[in-house]
């Protein structure tokens, strides 16, 4: 399926001016003018959290570009490598324990490689039941504007269709590196299957896409207040990243009374959060919102699950 | 060799000096000591905006998600939630509008029109620069937008800040004789002040402050957002000091996308329950502002500009 978006022919011409989106991706739609969700719980809030688990090669190719977390130094990295790498043998053994301790569910965000390379890690991961799903195949095969259709079919397929073989799951959701995508990333993620992406910043709750190949979701998942945009991209304090996911936390919830069932978004990191000094602010923030009454921990097939036959 | 561009200007020539402490004292109605003021800026921003040969629009190429899906996130999710707690505090919005969002999401403007908030013009889109645009250009740009919330809200905008805030050596002077009587786009001062446009009418600048912008505070300066309420708080308390020797002006720019996010929006609202909780606000809109202005202060203003800056009485330098 083509973007309806045609190339102004000039600085005043507004050829995509028209009611709804400026293209035909998915239907213009506000929040409040949907049917209430209702969670198995009620009319509460829901809580997706997603714990990346990635691989970032030595060398990377940077191709169409290079998403953030990267190796910057001259080559061999090995103080950027090592570090999130870290996260992978350290992060997030801490992770799963404060998740567990908190009865909180994780969805794992998996680069394929990862757990090619690293076949005991796949193992410990699938081996707790949570849901799986595909990131690409490493932080260095990024989906954007200049990829080329074939090979990021075959890019798509690899990953999704590897990671499928690896983990004996259905793995139906994705995100992609730095969240970004080609103009036909959509379609093709479609084509392999993958039942929801959490690419699009555009929404609190999930919401339909209109591909060439099949039905696909869009799941929401805050970039605002992701563990790498508040700690690494702002620099704000550990304190400061849970007073803010808490204040998040506090809203939605109440929203959701009023209004029907939102979701508070998670991107928890091992390499990032996993880190020793940052464990008890997570804690912190992992207690609050299980403290809010009626919260509905889930992956986000689960979510999807309840959601989808309730959207029109 | 000079980097001067041959056609560039040393200064801009829209003002002149005006000292803070010389000043005709200003009175709000009702003996208000702050005139405030919330603009929230619904935009609209193309998926696919042509070149500009001065600003790139997007960081990524097509389809640049993440700087378009925030932005979308806005009007879907955003909008409502900061319109939910305007409404709660009694603040009517002075909107800064992307025309075309009258074309896209008419639900929004209906709901604003509903609560007798002000549309006042940002241009077509938010991607689409002032830049390279010829005087022809920019007047009808101009006009478009005029022409464009005439028609959905009734009613002719007469303030502007220029999309994206960019600008060209006569966006004021355009706007000026487009029928407008207020700019948004200079920052140069906390009270309203005289404007020499090139038509020689009366014409106003009203305070927007850019360090309180939410979007210069988040994106640009990274401000976290108990910060940014804090921020806000201390510079109500410093203009409503000074606003009892004569009035001041605080205006709080919004984005939908950036103060209506669930971790931002509590630090915004205790912020304007403090403000609101005290007397003495003149809670208004940028149009009201304006037009009391140039009414009751625009030519005791003109003529304390002159006196000021009258060479033959200056005693020293």
């Amino acid at each position: 399926m083509a973007w309806t978006t045609p190339a102004a022919a000039g600085p005043l011409d507004y050829p995509n001016r028209r009611y709804g989106n400026d293209h035909d991706r998915y239907a213009w739609s506000m929040l409040t003018d949907r049917p209430p969700l209702v969670w198995p719980q009620g009319e509460g809030l829901a809580l997706f959290v997603v714990v990346p688990l990635q691989f970032f090669p030595l060398n990377p190719q940077g191709k169409p570009l290079k998403v953030p977390g990267n190796m910057v130094m001259p080559y061999p990295d090995l103080r950027h490598y090592t570090l999130r790498d870290y996260g992978n043998r350290v992060g997030i053994h801490r992770l799963l324990k404060a998740l567990d301790a908190a009865s909180v569910v994780p969805t794992f965000a998996v680069n394929t490689r990862l757990f090619e390379r690293e076949p005991l890690l796949c193992e410990q991961i699938v081996g707790r039941g949570n849901e799986i799903i595909a990131h690409s195949w490493s932080m260095d095969t990024v989906h954007a504007g200049g990829l080329d259709e074939s090979a990021e079919r075959e890019l798509v397929q690899r990953s999704v269709g590897r990671l499928r073989e690896l983990t004996g799951r259905p793995v139906r959701g994705w995100l992609s590196p730095g969240k970004l995508n080609s103009a036909n990333t959509p379609d093709l993620l479609a084509a392999a299957g993958i039942d929801y992406f959490c690419d699009w910043v555009n929404d609190e709750l999930p919401y339909r896409w209109r591909t060439a190949t099949g039905a696909l979701w869009s799941m929401p998942l805050s970039t605002e207040i992701s563990d790498t945009f508040v700690l690494v991209d702002n620099l704000h304090s550990e304190e400061s990243w849970a007073d803010q996911v808490c204040d998040a936390a506090d809203l939605l919830h109440a929203e959701a009374a009023r209004q029907g069932g939102r979701i508070l978004t998670l991107t928890l990191t091992p390499w990032l959060l996993g880190q020793p000094h940052r464990m008890r602010h997570l804690e912190r923030v992992l207690g609050h919102v299980t403290s809010l009454g009626g919260v509905w921990s889930a992956s986000g097939a689960q979510i999807m699950d309840v959601a989808m036959p309730q959207i029109p | 060799m000079s980097n001067e561009v041959s056609a560039s200007k040393e200064a801009l020539d829209y003002y002149r000096p005006w000292p803070y402490d010389r000043r005709p004292k200003i009175v709000w109605p009702n003996g208000a000591r702050i005139a405030f003021w919330v603009a929230p800026n619904i935009e609209v921003y193309e998926l696919n905006p042509p070149a500009n040969a001065f600003r790139t629009p997007w960081p990524h190429p097509f389809p640049a998600v993440p700087g378009y899906s925030i932005r979308d996130y806005g009007n879907r999710v955003g909008h409502m939630r900061q319109m939910r707690v305007l409404d709660k505090y009694g603040v009517r919005g002075s909107i800064s509008l992307s025309s075309a969002l009258i074309d896209h999401h008419p639900e929004i403007i209906a709901l604003c029109k509903e609560r007798n908030w002000e549309f006042f013009s940002h241009g077509i889109y938010n991607t689409r620069y002032t830049y390279g645009l010829s005087e022809a250009q920019e007047k009808a740009l101009i006009q478009d937008s005029i022409d464009s919330i005439r028609k959905a809200t009734g009613e002719a905008p007469v303030g502007y800040l220029a999309p994206a805030l960019s600008h060209s050596e006569l966006t004021v002077d355009l706007w000026a004789e487009a029928g407008g009587t207020y700019t948004c786009d200079l920052f140069h001062d906390d009270q309203p002040t005289p404007v020499n446009v090139r038509s020689g009418k009366p014409f106003v600048s009203i305070p927007y402050s850019l360090e309180l912008n939410d979007t210069i505070a988040y994106v640009v300066n990274k401000i976290e957002p108990r910060r940014y309420g804090q921020m806000i708080r201390d510079a109500f308390d410093r203009l409503y000091a000074e606003g009892a020797e004569s009035g001041t002006v605080m205006c709080i720019p919004t984005h939908n996308y950036q103060v209506s996010t669930p971790h931002r929006l509590k630090a915004f609202e205790q912020a304007l329950e403090y403000i609101t909780g005290h007397s003495g606000v003149w809670v208004t809109t940028g149009r009201e502002i304006a037009d009391y202005y140039l009414k009751h202060h625009y030519t005791a203003a003109q003529t304390s500009i002159e006196a000021v800056n009258d060479v033959t009485h200056r005693s020293a330098c």
